[in-house]
């Protein structure tokens, strides 16, 4: 296993090295340095929520480029829980694997478990799913955690509210959060191997969004997150909420847009300024007979597939489409769970391979062009993009046709 | 270039290589042997890449027949044959019947057609349909149509008769309707010897099919329990005593390792993998011992059927025991089971999988009790190279006249019970 690079000079190394800005948007191309390595950016990062990136081994998810995905605090917190994986060499040991992690605070489920916690000042008090006692989620219990997990990017416990409430509990939930950041930072017990970063809350109010920011980057934190979005909000409200945050955090700190994960809203959110991003869809979607294409997916369960002799995507250079056509997974999925695990595969290179084209075309200083590029083959037989779509590209100064 | 098979003398059982395999010719497959199982033409919970990082791969892959005929249009239409369109273009394919997973009810078989069963069910195959089938798939070697319907209780003369003479009339007909395919003059036909347990009716069995030109025999109809062990191991010495020495002899439904033993020592040459599957399948993982050359060392401790030291003396938890799964076998451990979610050695000491050099049974627990699909990944994998290396020892014990030394220590394994292999009675 890699060892944690150390910092140079008499304080820790900025994590983020902007190589190249696109000069109309606010798109730019970087480098994160992490402890466990250098991560290209813009990136994104899949999730193994229970320490295993689904079906694949930890061998194949590097082979197919990933150096950085994430694992699920309240998930490994209750099986088999910190002290175990502590034991197990910590959560890189545990998965066998060698590059960076980043862990969650837990905190997201509390949205989508709700009706399984309770918030207060203290913390969030779960029952879990599974049985047995309840469980007092604090900043210091979250941290304490992650500390055991020993992920190389850990994230604050923060408020999380759905993006669809109003009134003041979304005023509430943005203050706890900044409350609940210090008491992370104050609890966090390797500071030295582990970035902690903070989560922007506040919902879709610019100005709560604003107070937060301005509050959480008063703070000594090497990146922010931007939290409490995509989940299920009206889309013309998610990107303005994006835009305004990213262009009011430090420009030389990574911007990481949780739980975004859409080929379309990847493109978008890297314009309006985000870094980093996460979410199951790719992984999850797979499981489910769907593979990503550059013009949607593929739904190879359905009949229309059985005898379609072509790869998935014929410019895709993956192992799954090296090797097999989709009449091949179409009948595979019937039964075979290596249908998933082809599946998984193939829509993992999918992201990697977007990211990577993202990243090349700012470098080259033809992110616009590629962003028309992108939309031209997802949406141009489709009536052209949505109009949250181009109006959130065009704030940017990027216009479609 | 065809098929031939090279023993290597007799002291040695019957050790050697069937060469001249495949397409190209230069397929091979060490004897004994088995075959890798596989599902719709995959390794199940293995992708290329897995399955690549799985050391002693055999050299042919089981095909069962169900899952191909319910994609019968499919391949009819794709043309190329089943090797490529599973993405194994280079592969040497056995397409047997049945799959020996899957059940098979008894009772539906005619004197002129036999049924399948697959996913979507029963599928009734004549003749003719099943060599049309097998002109699409294109196989390497094939189990011509038979029928087995003999294993369900007890089987009456004139019903084992049935089975020989239904067989043969469908091998008679196969074999012309073969001549006549330039799709299939690059397959090898095995015939299928059946005959239920009625001693006359297997020898009649064998000795008319071995007339016909088939390329190998299968011995059809010992799957299950409902034999006796006594009967089932006179019948195959019987049978493969009438068959002729350099054609190979595979058999259907035998997995576990004293039974593999057992068929290898009365003439049978190749077996199926479908055992370490289901090992998988019930969350188990193959520890037995099949080194017949312990390090001094440890050569105590595998004697008491122990190789950790430290968990000899652990409780019993009479509980858990009760609860595994009941066809569990003595030669595997349960992964599910509680007393592995702080062991944090591998699987197997000195196994070189990919699982065990990598992770340990904590992990591998956690997987399966938080229903993970990566357990199934991991287990397939060390399940298949314990399995596979196995049949590796037991052509080295061949080689070097160590068999009943190997038998020794499989069979004191096969009667100690659920053995773990960390802990001792």
């Amino acid at each position: 296993m890699a060892a944690p690079m150390a910092g140079a000079g008499p304080g820790p190394l900025p994590v983020l090295r902007v190589v190249a800005e696109c000069g109309r948007s606010r798109a730019r191309a970087g480098e994160l340095r992490l402890p466990r390595g250098t991560v290209p950016c813009p990136v994104f990062m899949p999730v193994g929520t229970r320490g295993t990136a689904k079906g694949l081994t930890a061998a194949q998810l590097a082979a197919l480029g990933c150096r950085i995905c994430l694992g699920n605090t309240f998930h490994l917190g209750t099986r088999p829980g910190p002290e175990l994986i502590r034991r197990s060499g910590g959560l890189h040991g545990f998965m066998d694997w060698p590059h960076n992690l980043l862990t969650d605070s837990g905190g997201f489920q509390m949205v989508s478990l709700a009706q399984l916690s309770e918030v207060s000042e203290e913390g969030v008090l779960f029952r879990p799913p599974h049985g047995g006692d309840e469980i007092l989620l604090s900043p210091e219990k979250s941290i304490e955690i992650q500390n055991a997990l020993g992920a190389d990017i850990v994230m604050q416990l923060d408020d999380v509210v759905s993006s669809t409430t109003t009134g003041p509990r979304v005023e509430e939930a943005m203050d706890r959060s900044v409350r609940w950041l210090d008491r992370c930072v104050a609890a966090h017990a390797r500071p030295g191997e582990q970035l902690l970063f903070a989560i922007i809350q506040g919902g879709l109010e610019p100005a709560l969004r604003q107070r937060c920011i301005q509050a959480m980057t008063q703070r000594d934190v090497p990146g922010f997150a931007i939290g409490g979005l995509s989940g299920g909000e009206d889309k013309g409200r998610f990107w303005r909420a994006v835009k305004f945050s990213a262009e009011r955090l430090p420009r030389d700190k990574p911007r990481y847009l949780m739980g975004v994960g859409y080929a379309t809203d990847l493109v978008v959110c890297v314009a309006l300024g985000c870094d980093m991003f996460d979410c199951v869809f790719p992984t999850r979607t797979a499981r489910f007979g769907s593979a990503l294409v550059p013009w949607g997916s593929l739904q190879l369960k359905n009949q229309q597939f059985a005898k379609d002799f072509r790869p998935i995507d014929e410019d895709c250079a993956c192992p799954t489409c090296q090797r097999h056509s989709r009449a091949y997974l179409h009948a595979l999925l019937r039964s075979e769970t290596a249908a998933l695990h082809l599946l998984t595969l193939h829509n993992v290179a999918y992201q990697m391979k977007l990211m990577g084209s993202i990243r090349e075309s700012i470098l080259r200083q033809r992110f616009p062009e590629f962003v028309r590029e992108f939309m031209d083959t997802m949406y141009g037989g489709r009536g052209g993009a949505p109009a949250w779509v181009r109006e959130a590209l065009a704030s940017v100064g990027i216009t479609l046709d | 270039m065809k098929m031939k098979l090279q023993l290597l003398g007799a002291g040695c059982g019957r050790l050697g290589t069937l060469v001249g395999l495949g397409r190209s010719g230069a397929g091979a497959l060490a004897l004994p042997g088995c075959l890798l199982y596989t599902r719709t033409g995959s390794a199940p919970h293995l992708t290329h890449d897995t399955l690549r990082e799985v050391r002693g791969v055999p050299g042919v892959a089981q095909l069962p027949l169900p899952a191909l005929a319910e994609i019968h249009d499919v391949l009819e239409e794709y043309k190329e044959g089943a090797a490529k369109f599973i993405g194994m273009p280079d592969a040497v394919l056995y397409c047997s019947l049945h799959d020996p997973v899957s059940p098979c009810p008894s009772g539906y078989n005619t004197n002129k057609t036999v049924s399948l069963w697959g996913s979507s069910g029963r599928m009734e195959m004549t003749v003719s349909k099943f060599m049309d089938i097998q002109r699409v798939i294109q196989p390497d070697w094939f189990q011509c149509i038979s029928d087995g319907d003999t294993i369900s209780g007890e089987v009456g003369r004139k019903r084992a008769k049935k089975s020989v003479d239904r067989s043969l009339s469908f091998l008679d007909v196969c074999l012309q309707l073969q001549e006549k395919s330039p799709e299939l003059q690059g397959s090898v036909m095995f015939g299928a010897i059946e005959g239920g347990d009625i001693l006359e009716e297997r020898l009649r069995s064998a000795r008319e099919t071995a007339k016909r030109p088939v390329g190998g025999f299968l011995l059809d109809g010992f799957q299950g329990c409902a034999m006796a062990t006594e009967t089932k191991l006179k019948l195959i010495a019987s049978v493969t005593a009438e068959l002729p020495e350099d054609k190979p002899r595979i058999i259907h439904g035998v997995g576990k390792p004293d039974e593999v033993l057992e068929c290898i020592e009365r003439g049978v040459d190749i077996f199926e993998s479908f055992f370490p599957f289901q090992v998988t399948e019930r969350g188990c993982a193959l520890v037995f011992s099949y080194d017949c050359h312990p390090d001094p060392e440890t050569a105590v401790l595998t004697q008491n059927g122990a190789q950790d030291l430290e968990k000899i003396g652990a409780e019993e938890n009479q509980d858990e025991i009760s609860k595994a799964d009941p066809e569990m076998t003595p030669f595997e451990i349960c992964l599910k089971d509680k007393r592995y979610q702080d062991d944090f050695g591998p699987l197997l000491e000195g196994c070189t999988c990919y699982c065990c050099q990598r992770h340990t049974c904590a992990y591998v627990h956690h997987l399966l009790v938080t229903n993970e699909l990566l357990a199934g990944v991991l287990l397939m994998m060390h399940n298949f190279q314990h399995y596979f290396g196995f049949f590796s020892a037991i052509r080295d014990a061949l080689r070097d006249n160590k068999l009943d030394q190997l038998k020794n220590l499989v069979f004191r394994q096969a009667l100690q019970g659920p053995v773990n292999a960390k802990l001792s009675q």
